[in-house]
């Protein structure tokens, strides 16, 4: 997505709204996510109130907010990841593709193939950088060697990786640096042919050259998958989503197209964090 | 993901089926390793209460055929805990504390730490023959003092690693604040730092006393054994767990009894002694 | 701590007091390097006790000592080929056992088991090494041998009879007592050691990759085997060789139930001894410095083996530590 630079009042960059519209007209969109009335608690604390949302087919979205807002916990809620921790549950309803993922009778094993997830810490398998790929693709398909091959190859292309690796595939996964874990975990997740992507602020723990990258990534992949990114850095949801969603203790406080959301808030409490006033 | 051609079903269902295996198994494995523990208590507490009663606690082991108690042994066995204790645990103390304190970063206490822990596992019966050399053949007889002797060599390396490890849980703040008063390392240690693990040194003196209650094969060529009652030290000294080996191994019924009898009383104590342990370290935690 | 007062005048009676100080602080210090160092003497006293207590035996036999199976007091010959053969086999028949049940119920323990269960079974389990090996060794004589030689071994027996390599490893007589016996019981001595390495070995898996590993639709069993258990690969080794040791070592639970032959059987349902079983029953009847060098030199022998599994289990065990920080 090309953002026609500008500046506002502020002095911020940020898009100019005119060039986005025209392509998030909401009617001509297609619905990939439906939250309703989404509760979430640990314990007895609940932590998300409420929510309603819509997550866009082959779009960007970004869940912003300052800490303990609930983004992550919403993002881990999209994969049934909070099953792994007794204790933690979800109400309401979580339409995906027409089907509640929040249903306790559904295939979790599916879904979360179905929705991959990458972590803000990278988190290569201890296994050779080809066998962190093939592995997934081996989980659900059986196919000749040739032709897992080709599969790990594509991923890592994809993933802008391939030609960093391409000698040493058979080198261990951990010897990577920082960045290049980062990418060997979307390529992983990529090559399991998802339909949705969802990034925990997945750049946090890298440095700016990689950050940069894997942005770049992130604004590829979207013409194929679904894209649900959580960041504490404002200036990456403006340069990389089409939707922003901010967040507030628990809350879904304001949602729209990013450059809305950041040129004319709607809530003040949008504007101040925008701002930078708090979090 | 499920509308691609590619997708495997038959494969997906197969990694459920070896996930339930896996589970179900697991469920199993852990159902077999207690059901041993159940088993063995269960047999060994039927078979001691059997042969539970006064006499047991107030006469001293029969000879074959006829009735008796377990005085000699019990008696035998406490005074040797405790004289090995009292050699093994200043010694074990001490050594803890330099491994803890004074050599921190030092090539000797890597060293020292290694050699420990593989003595922790050492096997009980070489200490035996150690202890054979060095104090029974030279004095030409067994003797409780030997016996005594073995058995503080299995407390050291257990008093050394908990003595150890409960140091290094005591903060350095508090080294920090005592050494701003001037106070000189020595009695910061004594003072302080022992004062505050103290707790955990007790715990290790627990398990060392535990460990070494059910201990046969030291005492079986050091102390021997003793039919009489004995407070002789320099002399065969009876001891439970060396009787149990001989009343068990042997085809009189009454003597198989005490043997189960004092079975169960080891374990009891041991037991217990672990429990009491565990709840000092938890209270302090 | 005497009080010092801050005059002029009392510096003199300072100084003295810090150089009191001084010497009880070197005399300490002294002190525990000397119990730390008799630690190190322990060791190096042991392994010179029972070298010097075996050259007897080593002189008369020399090295072939450890291949030769005849031991006869009377002719005083003496090999130690079925001591150390009963000591390996048994203690294999336990870790064929011990490491996947002990691994499982550490699996069980970390991923499956609900969380206000997991302590008290993990105590119970406990238990079972903190029961003294004597009591193995009586339950295993009057409880598990006889019932292993009315119900198991003669099943054993029938159903292997005629399969060409099995019928030699499982052939009668069934005498309940015997190397898998003795075998089995070190299995259940041991297992509870692999499975609290290995439990604190899978816990300390970071979650992150766990969940990464979740995240790709992995069951619980695949995260356990492709992720888990590759992660802790060094410390669950570590955990192993160090239960192999203690079986190796184990002596009074072996003695009640291996039968006490001083022959080498294809079968191992047939009676054997290992290394300590031997020293523990002949010791003190041993008559005769070369029947007493001889058990000596057998404990060399052991020491020499169980010393090489626990120095290699601990130093795994200290990568691990140390790659954790």
């Amino acid at each position: 997505m090309t953002a026609v630079a500008n500046t506002d009042a502020a002095g911020t960059t940020v898009a100019t709204p005119q060039v986005m519209h025209a392509a998030l007209d909401a009617s001509k969109l297609k619905e990939k996510i439906s939250i309703k009335n989404l509760e979430f608690f640990y314990g007895d604390h609940r932590a998300l109130k409420s929510i309603n949302l819509s997550l866009y087919a082959n779009k960007t979205t970004a869940f912003i907010g300052p800490s303990g807002c609930g983004k992550s916990t919403l993002l881990r809620i999209l994969n049934r990841m909070y099953d792994l921790y007794p204790g933690q549950r979800a109400t309401g309803e979580v339409s995906f593709d027409g089907e509640n993922l929040l249903r306790p009778g559904i295939d979790i094993n599916l879904l979360r193939a179905r929705i991959g997830m990458v972590f803000q810490k990278p988190t290569p398998f201890p296994m050779s950088i080809y066998e962190n790929i093939a592995f997934g693709i081996r989980l659900y398909e059986r196919l000749p060697k040739s032709e897992i091959d080709d599969r790990v190859e594509h991923s890592l292309r994809r993933a802008a990786l391939w030609d960093e690796v391409k000698d040493k595939l058979n080198a261990t996964g951990l010897g990577l640096s920082g960045g290049q874990q980062q990418r060997l975990c979307i390529a992983r997740t990529v090559a399991v042919k998802p339909e949705v992507i969802l990034f925990d602020e997945p750049c946090s723990a890298l440095d700016p050259i990689s950050t940069a990258k894997i942005e770049e990534l992130i604004d590829e992949l979207k013409q194929d998958y679904t894209i649900v990114i959580v960041t504490h850095n404002m200036q990456q949801a403006a340069r990389v989503s089409d939707f922003t969603t901010f967040m507030y203790l628990g809350e879904l406080i304001e949602f729209g197209p990013t450059a809305t959301v950041f040129t004319t808030p709607r809530d003040k409490r949008t504007q101040a964090y925008i701002t930078g006033r708090f979090g | 993901m499920a509308t691609t051609s590619s997708f495997n079903t038959a494969l997906y269902g197969r990694r459920r089926v070896k996930n339930i295996v896996a589970k179900s198994l697991a469920y199993g494995a852990t159902a077999f390793g207690l059901g041993w523990l159940v088993l063995i208590l269960g047999v060994l507490v039927y078979n001691g209460i059997g042969g539970l009663s006064l006499d047991v606690f107030t006469e001293n082991t029969p000879p074959p055929g006829s009735d008796g108690g377990l005085l000699n042994a019990i008696v035998g066995s406490i005074v040797m805990t405790i004289l090995a204790i009292v050699i093994g645990t200043p010694i074990g103390i001490l050594a803890g504390t330099y491994l803890a304190e004074y050599g921190r970063h030092s090539k000797l206490a890597m060293i020292v730490r290694f050699i420990n822990d593989i003595l922790l596992s050492a096997p009980s019966v070489v200490v035996g023959l150690f202890i054979y050399e060095i104090v029974v053949a030279p004095m030409g007889h067994f003797s409780g003092y030997a016996g005594s002797v073995a058995l503080a060599v299995i407390v050291i390396p257990v008093v050394v690693r908990t003595t150890e490890d409960m140091l290094r849980l005591v903060p350095d703040t508090l080294r920090e604040a005592a050494a701003s008063i001037g106070l000189p390392r020595s009695m910061m240690i004594m003072r302080v730092a022992y004062r505050a693990a103290s707790a955990g040194i007790v715990t290790g003196i627990l398990l060392a006393v535990a460990r070494i209650s059910g201990e046969t094969a030291p005492l079986l060529f050091t102390a021997l054994n003793n039919q009489f009652f004995s407070l002789n030290m320099n002399a065969p000294m009876p001891s439970l767990p060396v009787v149990i080996f001989q009343f068990a191994l042997s085809p009189y019924e009454e003597w198989q009894r005490l043997a189960w009898t004092g079975a169960l009383l080891i374990t009891v104590t041991v037991l217990a002694l672990s429990i009491i342990a565990r709840s000092l370290t938890a209270r302090k935690s | 701590m005497t009080a010092t007062n801050v005059t002029a005048g009392s510096a003199g009676s300072r100084a003295a007091v810090l150089k009191r100080f001084r010497s009880s602080d070197s005399t300490f210090r002294l002190l525990t390097l000397l119990a730390a160092l008799a630690v190190l003497l322990l060791l190096s006293g042991t392994i010179l006790s029972l070298v010097i207590g075996s050259i007897p035996a080593f002189r008369a036999f020399g090295f072939s000592f450890v291949f030769t199976e005849v031991w006869n007091p009377v002719t005083e010959q003496f090999g130690a080929l079925a001591p150390v053969y009963g000591t390996l086999v048994t203690s294999f028949i336990a870790m064929i056992i011990a490491v996947p049940v002990g691994l499982m119920i550490a699996f069980f323990l970390t991923e499956l088991c609900p969380k206000p269960l997991r302590r008290p079974i993990a105590i119970a389990i406990e238990l079972l090494a903190g029961i003294p090996s004597i009591i193995y060794g009586i339950w295993g004589l009057f409880v598990f041998a006889p019932f292993l030689q009315k119900n198991i071994q003669p099943f054993l027996i029938d159903t292997f009879d005629g399969v060409p390599g099995l019928q030699t490893l499982f052939a009668g007589p069934p005498y309940g007592i015997g190397i898998l016996t003795a075998g089995f019981i070190l299995a259940i001595m041991v297992l509870p050691f692999i499975t609290a390495i290995s439990r604190d070995v899978f816990d300390a898996v970071p979650p992150v990759l766990k969940e990464a590993t979740y995240g790709l639709g992995c069951t619980t069993w695949e995260v356990f085997k492709f992720v888990v258990l590759p992660f802790t690969r060094v410390g669950v080794i570590g955990g192993v060789m160090l239960g192999l040791g203690r079986a190796l070592g184990e002596t009074m639970a072996v003695t009640f139930v291996i039968g006490n032959a001083h022959t080498v059987s294809a079968s191992i349902l047939q009676p054997g001894t290992t290394i300590s079983a031997s020293i523990a029953n002949e010791f003190t009847e041993a008559v005769g410095d070369l029947y007493t060098s001889s058990l000596i030199a057998l404990g060399l022998i052991l020491f020499f083996i169980t010393f090489c599994v626990l120095a290699a289990a601990r130093y795994m065990l200290l990568r691990i530590q140390r790659k954790a920080g």
